[in-house]
C-alpha cells in the first residue's frame, strides 16, 4: 500500500515549514532549553547548544531525542572513534570492512563468510535472561541483514567468581539466554569463552558473535538509496520497551536504570524474520536493509540515509503499533526486538506483501527514500521532526578524551613481588609438610596443578555448552571444547574455523602487549584446528572514557590489536565498542575480545586438541618460556594479577603460526593446542583429559631447580606456544621443517599411560638432553626428578566437575 | 522413493532431515510447507525438528492443529512411513499419532551432546539395518524430551516392542529411559535424538545413517510385494 494521499498532501504543504509542533504533553523547545532537559535525553549541555547552532533553531522533544540517541555514545562511538581509525582494514580477503552492519570476508569458491560480534554487558547486568538473548537476536540480524544465511554463534562472556549467589544467577540465566535465542532458530552456538574473576562482578560481560555464509558477489547493505523507494518496517509491532537502550548502555550505572530499558526477544519471530528477510533478499528487489536494533527507527533510518547520501521520510502513523496512544518519540526510540528496515525497489512493493505475509509477519511501509538529505517525520499530518541526516550521523561529536598513562608508582605496583610470591609458595609446601622432602615439592605441583584445572576460568564448560545446540545444520565438525570451532561450509569442500579470545588481566598490566596477544591467541586457536585466519571482529569492554586511564588503556590496546592485525594479516572487518563498564565506581579490566574467522581448505584439516595415538611425540612449538608475568598461578597464589602481560613477540608468533598451520595441512600433526591461562601443564592436561591418553614429559634444564622455576615452567603463559602431538613416522619431517622456519622445536614427551608424569631428567645424569629427538625418559629410571604425576581421572575430576560443583549451590 | 519433509514455521531441522536423506539415500526429497493437506503422493514424511510455532505452549501442542497434520494423519492411516525427530515426536505424540508425551528434561535443562542408545527392536521399517540391542551413538539437543506414560501405556508399548530405542544412562529423565517409540502398525516412530547428524564420518558418528537406509529398504521391499 502506497503512501496515502493525505499524508502526501500535507507534506507539501509543510514541505518548507520548520519542524516546531510537539505533541501537547511533552515539553516545548524553550522548556527543554531553559531546564536542561537534553541532559534526560542523552545530550551534554556543548551537545544540545551544537545541535541548536546546527539548525539554527531549537529542536523539539522528538528532534533532541533523535539527537540524543545518535550522538550517544553507544550508537556514534564518539569517544573510540579517533583510535576505530587506526585498525587495519583492508586486505584481498576483505570483501566488506567496517562501516555495515557486519564485515564478509572470501573464502574461495565464490563464498563469503559474513561476521560480526556485538556486547550486550548493560542489559545482561540487569535482565541477564533477556539481556543476552536479545544479544543473540541482534547480532544474529546484523549477519543475515548482509544477505547471509547464519551458521554459528559464538559467546564471549566474563562473570565475577562462582562463589558469589548473584554471579551463579547472572551467569546461569545468560547461559540460558544465549541457548534460549540460539538454539529456537536452529543455529548452532560452537564456541566461545567464559571467564571468572572479581572484576566482572557487578558488570558482566556478554559478547555475541555470529557468522554467516553468502555468495561473495551478492552482499546486501544497509543503505537507503533511489529517490522514491519505499520504505518498510518488517517484523514485530513496534512498542514501548527498550526505549533509552542505547543511552542507557552509554552512561551511568546500569543497576541505577530502569528494567523498562531492557528488550524483550521473541526467537521465533526472530527465525521467521530471518527466514522472510533471505527470502526477500533471494528476490534482488531489496536495496538495503538494516536491523533496528539501538535506538531503532531513528538509528535505522538515519544510518541508511547516511550511507546513501541522500534523505528519508517517514509517515509515523503508518508504524504497526502494538498499542495505541505511542507518540513520535516512542516509535522513533522503541527498542522492540525482531524489527527491520527495508527499501525496496520501487513497484515491487507487492513482494515484500507476499513475502511477508507467507511468514505471518507484520509489514508496513512507512516511507520514501528522498534526496533533500533530510530524516523528515509525518506524524497526524504534520511534520514532527526535520533535521539533517549529516547532523545527525556524520556530524555526531568526536572526541579526543584525555589519556594518562599509569605512573612509575603503579607501574611499580604491577611489578611480581618476588618476596610476596617465595612466601606463598613457602606456605603451600608447609601445607605439604607432612611429606618428606622432595615429596612436598611435588604434591605442591600437583596441588597447583587441580587447583588450575578446576579454576572455573580453566575448567571444562561443558555445563555452559551442553545447554546450547551445538550440532543443528548438521555442519558442526568440532564442537566447543577444542581451540576453534570448525564448522563445515555447504556446497563447499572447505570449513571455517571460529575462535574468540582476550584476556583482561594480561591488557589490564599491559594494554599495548595484552591487545596485541588478544588477536595472536585468536588466530593461534584458528590454526591449531588446521584454519588460516583471515579477519576479526571485536568486542571493545572498557571502564569509563571520561577516566583518562581509561582512555589510555583503550588507546594503547587499540595500537597493540593492529600491530598484530598486520604482522597477522587478519584485518579488522566489523566490531562494537563498549565503555562505561563499570560499577561501584570501579572500572572493569580492559577487555577487548576478539572474534576471527579462519577458512580451513580441507575437512580432512580439522584438528582437535586431544591426544589421538598412543605413542607419539608430544612437541613444543615456539620459544621456552619461565616467566610467570600475568599468569593465572600468580593471581591464584597471591590474590592479584601482577607483573607484565606475558612475554609476547609478535614476528615470532607470526612463525610459529605459518609453521603450524603448514605442518597440519601436510597431514603431520595428530593433535594441536595452543598453550594458553594456566600454560604448558594445563595445555598437557586438557590434551590428556580430551584425548582420554596420559603422557610422560621430561623436562631438562637447569640441575635441580627450584619450586619458583618450576613453577615458572609448569605454569607461564609466555606466549606464541603451541603443542603438537605426532607420530613418530613425521618426528623428523616436523622437526627440520620448524627448524627451516626458524621456529624453536622441541620434543618434550610421549604419549602414553593413563597418567600425566612430568619429570625433570636433568637431575638423572644419564637421561638424554634437552635437545633429544625422542624422550628417553622411562618412568623406571633411577634419579629423575619428578615435578608432578597425576592419574587423567582425577585430573578429569577437577577439570570436569568444577563448574558443575560450583553451580550446585 | 518420494520423500517429504515437513516445514512448519520455527522447524530449523527440516534442512538438516532433507540432507541427511538425500546424502544416505539418493532420494527425492520435498520440503512441504504446513499449510499443506495433501500428502498422498509421498512414501515417507518426516516431521524435523525445531520450535514449531515458537513452542511457547507446549512443544507441538498448536503444530498438531496446523493443516497439513490431516495429511500426516490420512497417511499413516494408509501405511506411509511417517518419523517424527526431536519436536516431530513431540507433534506427533500431541497429535495422538503416538501415545505419551514429552515433558520438560528432569535437570531443568536444555541437554545437547552425543548419547548412546540402545537399539530395543531391530524389526521395525525404521531399525531393520539395526542388530537388537545394538549400541548406537547418536546426538541429542532439546529441552522437553522426557518421555512420559502411564504404566498400563508403557506395559503395552514394551509387550508388544513398540520400544524402538532406549538411552544408556540417564539423559532426561524419561521413564523406562525411552528414547523412541512406534505405533501400533510400527509405521509410525518419533524419537528424541537426531539421526539426521550422525551420517558423515566427521560428524563422529554414522549411526543414524541405517534410519534412513531402513525406511529406504522397507520401501523397497514393499513395493516388490505390491507388484507381485
Amino acid at each position: 500500500m502506497p503512501a496515502d494521499s493525505t499524508t502526501q498532501g500535507q507534506r507539501t504543504a509543510h514541505e518548507k515549514s520548520m519542524a516546531t509542533t510537539h505533541a501537547a504533553n511533552e515539553p516545548s523547545p524553550e522548556q527543554i532549553r531553559e531546564h536542561g532537559l537534553y541532559e534526560k535525553l542523552g545530550l551534554t549541555a556543548p551537545e544540545y547548544e551544537a545541535v541548536v547552532k546546527r539548525l539554527r533553531r531549537l529542536p523539539n522533544y522528538v528532534e533532541t531525542g533523535l539527537f540524543g540517541v545518535l550522538w550517544s555514545e553507544h550508537c556514534s562511538y564518539k569517544s573510540s572513534r579517533k583510535y576505530l581509525k587506526t585498525f587495519p582494514t583492508t586486505g584481498p580477503q576483505v570483501l566488506q570492512g567496517p562501516g555495515e552492519n557486519a564485515g564478509v570476508v572470501d573464502i574461495g569458491e565464490g563464498v563469503g563468510i559474513a561476521f560480526k560480534m556485538e556486547s550486550h554487558n548493560h542489559p545482561s547486568a540487569v535482565e541477564p535472561y533477556q539481556g543476552a538473548a536479545t544479544g543473540v537476536g541482534g547480532i544474529l540480524r546484523d549477519v543475515f541483514t548482509m544477505g547471509a544465511r547464519p551458521i554459528a554463534f559464538l559467546d564471549s562472556l566474563r562473570f565475577g567468581p562462582l562463589t558469589d549467589p548473584h554471579t551463579r544467577y547472572l551467569f546461569s540465566h545468560v547461559v540460558g539466554g544465549i541457548g534460549g535465542y540460539g538454539n529456537c532458530v536452529g543455529i548452532p552456538t560452537v564456541g566461545g569463552e567464559a571467564v571468572f574473576d572479581e572484576s566482572y562482578r557487578y558488570n558482566p560481560l556478554v559478547n555475541a558473535m555470529c557468522v554467516g555464509m553468502l555468495p561473495a558477489d551478492k552482499i546486501v547493505k544497509g543503505i537507503a538509496s533511489g529517490v522514491g523507494n519505499p520504505v518498510f518496517v518488517v517484523g514485530s509491532r513496534t512498542g514501548r520497551d527498550g526505549i533509552h537502550g542505547a543511552t542507557f548502555a552509554s552512561a551511568e550505572d546500569p543497576h541505577e536504570k530502569e528494567r523498562s530499558a531492557v528488550q524483550v526477544g521473541d526467537p521465533f519471530l526472530g527465525k521467521l524474520l530471518m527466514e522472510a528477510c533471505l527470502e526477500l533478499m533471494e528476490t534482488g528487489a531489496v536495496v538495503g536493509i538494516q536491523d533496528m536494533g539501538a535506538a531503532g527507527l531513528t538509528s535505522s533510518s538515519a544510518e541508511m540515509a547516511s550511507r546513501a547520501g541522500g534523505g528519508i521520510e517517514l509517515y509515523l502513523d503508518k508504524v504497526p503499533v502494538r498499542e495505541d496512544g505511542m507518540t513520535p518519540y516512542e516509535m522513533m526510540l522503541s527498542e522492540s526486538q525482531e524489527r527491520m528496515l527495508v527499501v525496496m525497489e520501487k513497484g515491487k512493493e507487492q513482494v515484500a506483501f507476499d513475502i511477508l505475509e507467507k511468514w505471518g509477519l507484520q509489514i508496513g511501509e512507512i516511507g520514501r527514500v528522498t534526496d533533500d538529505g533530510m530524516l523528515r517525520l509525518y506524524f497526524r499530518g504534520e511534520v514532527v521532526a526535520d533535521v539533517p541526516v549529516m547532523a545527525l550521523v556524520d556530524e555526531a561529536p568526536v572526541y579526543d578524551r584525555p589519556t594518562e598513562p599509569p605512573s612509575q608508582a603503579e607501574l611499580a605496583a604491577r611489578k611480581i613481588d618476588e618476596d610476596e610470591l617465595a612466601q606463598r609458595i613457602d606456605s603451600l609446601l608447609q601445607g605439604e609438610a607432612t611429606a618428606a622432602t622432595g615429596r612436598a615439592e611435588r604434591t605442591a605441583l600437583e596441588e597447583l596443578l587441580r587447583l588450575i584445572l578446576a579454576h572455573p576460568s580453566v575448567a571444562d564448560k561443558r555445563w555452559i555448552h551442553r545447554q546450547y545446540d551445538t550440532t543443528v545444520r548438521a555442519s558442526t565438525v568440532v564442537g566447543p571444547g577444542s581451540d576453534a570451532a570448525v564448522i563445515a561450509v555447504p556446497g563447499t569442500t572447505k570449513a571455517v574455523a571460529l575462535a574468540t579470545d582476550g584476556n583482561g588481566r594480561y591488557v589490564r598490566l599491559n594494554p599495548r602487549v595484552g591487545g596485541a596477544i588478544a588477536v595472536a591467541e585468536a588466530a593461534r586457536n584458528i590454526v591449531c584446528s588446521g584454519g588460516k585466519p583471515l579477519a576479526i571482529t571485536n568486542c571493545l569492554n572498557f571502564g569509563n572514557p571520561e577516566n583518562p586511564s581509561v582512555m589510555h588503556q583503550f588507546k594503547e590496546a587499540v595500537a597493540g590489536m593492529s600491530e598484530a592485525c598486520l604482522a597477522l594479516d587478519t584485518p579488522v572487518v566489523s566490531g562494537n565498542v563498549s565503555f562505561y563498564n563499570q560499577s561501584r565506581g570501579e572500572d572493569i579490566y580492559p577487555t577487548p575480545v576478539v572474534g576471527t574467522v579462519g577458512v580451513v581448505e580441507a575437512l580432512s584439516h580439522a584438528t582437535k586438541s586431544g591426544f589421538k595415538q598412543d605413542g607419539s611425540s608430544v612437541l613444543l612449538l615456539g620459544p621456552p618460556d619461565a616467566g610467570l608475568d600475568g599468569s593465572l598461578v600468580v593471581q591464584l597464589l597471591t590474590g592479584r594479577p601482577q607483573g607484565d602481560a606475558p612475554r609476547f613477540d609478535v614476528d615470532a608468533e607470526a612463525r610459529v603460526q605459518s609453521v603450524a598451520l603448514a605442518l597440519i595441512r601436510r597431514g603431520l600433526v595428530l593433535s594441536a593446542h595452543d598453550v594458553s591461562e594456566g600454560g604448558i601443564a594445563v595445555a598437557l592436561a586438557e590434551m590428556c583429559v580430551s584425548g582420554g591418553m596420559g603422557a610422560i614429559v621430561s623436562v631438562a634444564g637447569a640441575l635441580q631447580p627450584s619450586v619458583a622455576e618450576r613453577i615458572g615452567w609448569l605454569f607461564s603463559e609466555g606466549q606464541s606456544r603451541i603443542l603438537l602431538e605426532v607420530s613418530q613416522d613425521h618426528l623428523d619431517a616436523v622437526l627440520t621443517a620448524a627448524q627451516e622456519a626458524g621456529a624453536p622445536c622441541a620434543v618434550i614427551g610421549r604419549v602414553t599411560g593413563n597418567s600425566l608424569t612430568i619429570v625433570d631428567t636433568a637431575a638423572a645424569g644419564a637421561a638424554t638432553s634437552g635437545a633429544s629427538r625422542t624422550a628417553g625418559w622411562e618412568p623406571q629410571s633411577e634419579g629423575a626428578d619428578v615435578w608432578l604425576s597425576l592419574p587423567i581421572t582425577e585430573l578429569e575430576d577437577e577439570y570436569k566437575n568444577a563448574i558443575p560443583k560450583a553451580m550446585e549451590h | 522413493m518420494k520423500w517429504a519433509v515437513v516445514v512448519f514455521p520455527g522447524s530449523n531441522c527440516d534442512e538438516d532431515a532433507a540432507g541427511a536423506v538425500r546424502r544416505v539415500t539418493g532420494d527425492e526429497v520435498d520440503m512441504v510447507w504446513h499449510t499443506t493437506r495433501d500428502l498422498s503422493e509421498y512414501d515417507a514424511i518426516i516431521l524435523p525438528g525445531g520450535f514449531s510455532y515458537g513452542d511457547y505452549l507446549r512443544s507441538g501442542a498448536i503444530a498438531r492443529f496446523s493443516p497439513v497434520m490431516e495429511g500426516v494423519k490420512e497417511a499413516a492411516e494408509q501405511g506411509t512411513l511417517v518419523l517424527g525427530i526431536c519436536n516431530g515426536f513431540q507433534v506427533l505424540t500431541e497429535a495422538g499419532l503416538l501415545p505419551g508425551g514429552l515433558l520438560g528434561n528432569h535437570h531443568l535443562q536444555f541437554t545437547c551432546g552425543m548419547v548412546e542408545l540402545r537399539v530395543e527392536n531391530a524389526n521395525l521399517p525404521f531399525t531393520s539395518a539395526y542388530q537388537e540391542g545394538e549400541i548406537i551413538r547418536v546426538p541429542v539437543a532439546h529441552g522437553e524430551g522426557r518421555y512420559y506414560a502411564d504404566e498400563p501405556v508403557l506395559d503395552e508399548l514394551a509387550m508388544h516392542n513398540r520400544i524402538a530405542f532406549t538411552y544408556q544412562g540417564e539423559v532426561n529423565g524419561s521413564v523406562r529411559n525411552i528414547a523412541g517409540i512406534a505405533n501400533d502398525t510400527a509405521n509410525v516412530l518419533g524419537l528424541m535424538p537426531h539421526p539426521e547428524r550422525a551420517v558423515v564420518e566427521w560428524m563422529d558418528s554414522v549411526d543414524g545413517r541405517r534410519v534412513f537406509e531402513s525406511m529406504a529398504a522397507y520401501h523397497a521391499k514393499r513395493g516388490v510385494v505390491h507388484a507381485g
